[in-house]
């Protein structure tokens, strides 16, 4: 069966940048945030990785990327992403960033896709369980709820579609171990974790493909305002703390002894 | 703090990104380009770096782990990028500019792996400069990566008698002879002439891979009538020996060796065709016609690899100075010690930014330089047509009908420089539209910034990446130095030499920078830099100005002086005159491009909503660097045209007759006499008994050169405010914020 899958994906800084937390006029925000390189957040990454795995595996499929973020820094960072795999772009243009209200994210985001309104017998919604922008894992569940979705599943690692169009999902749980469900039909969410695919090679010909289709989405990307229902009362980087002694002759299982009573205080 | 300033003018937040390059480099409305600038730099990054911090470069040869480099290529777009689409590449238009970009990318982490992916383009350069329709389809698309079959690599063998290296198209090794002439019969039945080609190569990139050779040679047979460039595969019959690697000690990650060729081939190899004349094989190119297209593209992409160096080097020098106290007991975190290390003294900001406003001022040059080629490379193919449509077919006639459009090109630019409404409007239109006059201008402009940028880049960058080693201390020097820039240090070397070393460029300078053309243009360049200053004093454009003023009064001097023995100064053999103000011009021509960059960045910045938290600061602080490499370019020229024009008079000396000039100390009392304090207006005195005062003579008088020293003066003057902007730059350094760590090895 050819599915529609849309991908919710914003935009996270590099990781390598330095995050500095600072005091905004509504919410916190970073220092110099626009000003530093951005990455689609990994999480939505591993997200679009496995729907243009499963759109290929299934002839017909589309993927969509829904994206709320700066329109300016969506681009930049579309010359990446673009080059990795086919898929179509919807661009929702609004600050969103760590400390975004996650159900005013959510509501954006549903309300965009049920714009599109897509065909719900083949629709999959697929998106990051997490972010590494301070991610609540909510956001995925409040787009199912403006979607009228039912069927959500959180921190995905695999879907494995059967003979006859019901799909087993494996979600992680504790301990280390995964829950595996069978759901029937879609439509569903999938919140994705890490996944098992790497992340693909650039290929700049599909990049060139897609970008003729992305760039004219890009300039009607629709102005978004996210609201802020909340307010912080602080926010800081978690503490370092670097205890430097040089030894020699220390044995792995004693260095390890030490390392875990130094956690313990 | 390292450096003071009572002023409020905005910092540098961050180290520039992508949105700002895009915007100096102007490319920011080229999605295909920002594409490939992503792709290439996740190869470099990634896989290449990867190799050089596990050792890939401690070996000469072509190793399994080097050899996977090339598949990251192809996957990258980066072997594709040169070919059309049609080829199947991916780029419409002309590549220089993407070339250029490629190399930047590669050489910001290794300039072998840059060299690897540009020599492959130099290989398939003479056959998409001059090559015929079929050799073009045939080579290009063999060369374009395609699924389910093995690309074919090439390499570029131009070799001057071995053991040497390097790059001398009069004295070419090498040689073509005719091994078989088909009868009559078979000619008519379309058998071609056998060409036998030996040669031995030197220093050959990408011979340890290439599946054929673009090779230049020479002929001592009286069948054929010139040199010419031929395509060698390496299934013709014959000898095909890549040779031993070459024992380089710079840019491990391309393959280099020296191999040797005797091989047989039909003529149909000889790049851009042959016709038969008079029973001999006349190539419709000779060698060196082929190589002057090709080198005058790809020498820019070598300039840039330094400049990218340079500005590699920021980042890592920038961290290594914050953090160098950072973990040792004695310091603790909040004391200025701890947050700026060694930025609290001023030497390694101001010196780091000596090496930043280079790399700026290169990477600005090369890439003016390569647009200037992209934007020349259809004129020049629609002025070949108009041309051949006048029944004039290249060589020599060719040369005599470009030069009599000169007048008109001049014509041109004399109108481009008055305001618009000054201008004949008709005629200004009528030369605008003109192909061939606006290809005489863009190639006088070509001819002068494709030599300037490579050795410019290369040579001062080379220097000031001895600079960035310099200030990484001891750790510099090291294998595991972050940014590796001992590795680069010593690539910028080969860089220097690769496709024609100083030298080479100095003296195509000093025949190009004459031509009247350009001369032109450089006169309008001077206003132009006069308007930059009077809205926007801070970058130096004026002190620049000033400088190219002074310049031009030099080379017009240096055109008609001669020096003391009455031999002219400016001759072709006289290059301690003309190399020099090549190198002067250089300066020139570097700041300008920076310059004109960061005003289009001041322009068209605030456009980028994603820019606006920073735009003020970065403009801010690449107006600093202007300013400074604007002073520092003056400063250059000012040495060099004051030694060039005062260097070749003799000194006078005390027994000459002018000497009688010199007051005796009864003189002086007499003049005292009538006119009291005039004897401090004498030059020249002489003692008791004819004793003069301890030095070579009297102090040298140019009355003659007064318009010189008056410029000159000027620009001295001009430098005011350029430390200014140093401590400026200088407090910016400590405060803009760096990522937590390097980017590469990924």
């Amino acid at each position: 069966m050819p599915y529609q899958i849309i991908v919710c994906g914003g935009l996270a800084p590099d990781p390598l940048q330095t995050l500095e937390p600072v005091p905004g006029a509504a919410s916190p925000g970073l220092k110099n945030e626009m000003m530093l390189p951005g990455v689609l957040d990994p999480w939505a990454s591993h997200a679009l990785y496995e729907a243009a795995n499963l759109a290929k595996q299934h002839p017909g499929s589309t993927v969509r990327l829904v994206s709320l973020a700066p329109k300016a820094k969506l681009q930049q960072v579309l010359m990446t992403v673009a080059q990795k795999l086919p898929f179509e772009l919807m661009a929702l243009d609004g600050a969103n960033n760590g400390f975004s209200d996650a159900n005013e994210t959510g509501k954006a985001l549903g309300e965009a896709i049920a714009k599109l309104d897509p065909p719900m017998e083949n629709l999959l919604v697929f998106g990051g369980w997490e972010s590494a922008t301070r991610g609540s894992g909510a956001v995925m569940q409040i787009v199912a709820e403006r979607l009228g979705i039912a069927d959500v599943f959180l921190a995905v690692d695999e879907i494995k579609v059967e003979e006859g169009g019901s799909f087993l999902v494996k979600e992680r749980v504790e301990g280390g171990k995964h829950m595996v469900s069978r759901c029937s039909a879609p439509p569903a969410v999938l919140a994705w974790a890490t996944g098992n695919l790497a992340e693909p090679p650039n290929h700049p010909q599909t990049g060139m493909a897609n970008m003729r289709v992305i760039m004219p989405s890009l300039q009607k990307a629709t102005p978004t305002a996210v609201g802020s229902g909340m307010s912080f009362a602080s926010a800081s980087l978690p503490k370092q703390v670097r205890e430097t002694r040089i030894v020699k002759d220390t044995s792995a299982a004693e260095i390890a002894r030490e390392i875990a009573e130094w956690l313990k205080q | 703090m390292a450096t003071t300033t009572s002023t409020s003018l905005p910092t540098l937040k961050t180290i520039p990104g992508d949105e700002i390059r895009q915007l100096l480099w102007r490319f920011e409305d080229r999605y295909d380009l920002a594409m490939l600038v992503q792709s290439v730099r996740a190869v470099a990054r990634g896989p290449v770096a990867r190799l050089v911090a596990s050792g890939g470069r401690l070996s000469h040869d072509w190793t399994p782990e080097k050899d996977a480099l090339l598949p990251e290529y192809d996957a990258a777009g980066i072997t594709a990028a040169y070919m059309s689409p049609e080829e199947g590449g991916f780029l419409e238009g002309p590549k220089n500019f993407a070339m250029a970009l490629i190399a930047f990318e590669l050489a910001w982490v290794d300039a072998g792996a840059a060299t690897c992916s540009l020599a492959q383009h130099l290989a398939l350069s003479p056959i998409h400069e001059r090559g015929t329709p079929e050799q073009q389809q045939r080579y290009m698309s063999l060369a374009a990566p395609a699924p389910g079959r093995k690309t074919f690599r090439g390499a570029f063998c131009l070799t001057e008698p071995i053991p040497y290296v390097g790059v001398e198209t009069g004295m070419l090794g090498g040689r073509v002879r005719v091994a078989y002439w088909p009868t009559e019969e078979e000619m008519a039945a379309g058998k071609e002439p056998i060409l036998e080609v030996s040669k031995r190569g030197r220093f050959i990139t990408n011979m340890g891979f290439a599946n054929f050779v673009t090779a230049a040679v020479d002929t001592d047979d009286e069948r054929i009538k010139t040199s010419c460039m031929v395509i060698l595969e390496e299934t013709d019959e014959g000898t095909y020996d890549r040779g031993t690697p070459t024992k380089k000690l710079v840019h491990q990650l391309s393959s280099t060796s020296d191999p040797v060729f005797n091989m047989k081939v039909p003529a149909s190899r000889i790049i851009g065709g042959y016709r038969i004349e008079d029973g001999k094989v006349v190539p419709n190119h000779d060698h060196s016609s082929v190589i002057e297209a090709v080198f005058r593209r790809t020498r820019v992409g070598v300039g840039l690899m330094t400049s990218s160096k340079l500005l590699s080097a920021i980042e890592p020098l920038i961290r290594y100075h914050r953090d160098r106290f950072r973990g040792s007991g004695a310091v603790t975190p909040g004391t200025p010690r701890f947050e700026l290390g060694l930025q609290q003294k001023q030497d390694v900001t101001h010196r780091l930014l000596e090496i930043w406003a280079a790399g700026e001022a290169s990477a600005s040059l090369g890439f003016t330089t390569a647009r200037l080629f992209d934007e020349l490379d259809p004129l020049e193919k629609t002025k070949t047509a108009i041309l051949a449509a006048h029944g004039i077919g290249g060589g020599m006639a060719e040369f005599k009908a470009l030069k009599k459009r000169q007048v008109e090109a001049i014509e041109f630019l004399d109108m481009q420089d008055h305001l618009e409404s000054l201008r004949p409007k008709a005629r200004y239109q009528a030369l605008a539209e003109d192909v061939v006059v606006q290809y005489v201008i863009l190639d006088a402009t070509a001819n002068v910034l494709c030599p300037a940028t490579k050795l410019w880049n290369t040579g001062y960058g080379s220097h000031m990446m001895r600079e960035a080693v310099s200030l990484m201390g001891g750790y510099g020097i090291t294998e595991d130095c972050p940014g590796f820039l001992s590795y680069k240090w010593m690539d910028t070397q080969l860089e220097a030499t690769y496709e024609g070393p100083e030298a080479v460029q100095r003296r195509q300078m000093s025949v190009t920078m004459t031509n009247p053309v350009f001369l032109a243009q450089f006169r309008n360049w001077i206003h132009e830099m006069r308007r930059v200053a009077s809205h926007d004093p801070g970058t130096g454009a004026c002190t620049l100005a000033s400088a190219m003023k002074l310049w031009t009064w030099t080379l017009d001097h240096l055109q008609l002086a001669k020096d003391a023995n009455g031999t002219k100064l400016y001759q072709s053999n006289r290059q301690g005159v003309t190399f020099p103000m090549a190198d002067a011009l250089c300066w020139l021509l570097a700041s300008r491009a920076q310059i004109l960059d960061v005003e289009r960045l001041a322009a068209e910045g605030p456009k980028n909503p994603a820019l606006e938290d920073g735009l003020d600061g970065t403009v801010q602080f690449l107006r600093d660097l202007c300013h400074m490499q604007a002073a520092r370019a003056a400063g250059e020229v000012a040495r060099i045209c004051t030694e060039l024009v005062y260097g070749y008079l003799s000194h006078p000396s005390w027994t000459e007759p002018g000497c009688g000039a010199c007051l005796s100390q009864n003189d002086l009392v007499s003049m005292e006499a009538l006119v009291p304090g005039a004897s401090g207006f004498s030059d020249e005195t002489v003692g008791e008994g004819g004793v003069h005062e301890t030095k070579a003579g009297p102090c040298a008088v140019h009355p003659g050169l007064n318009d010189f020293a008056k410029l000159r003066a000027k620009l001295e003057a001009c430098m005011t405010g350029f430390q200014l902007a140093k401590d400026r730059a200088g407090d910016s350094l400590t405060k803009v914020m760096i990522p937590a760590a390097l980017d590469y090895p990924q």
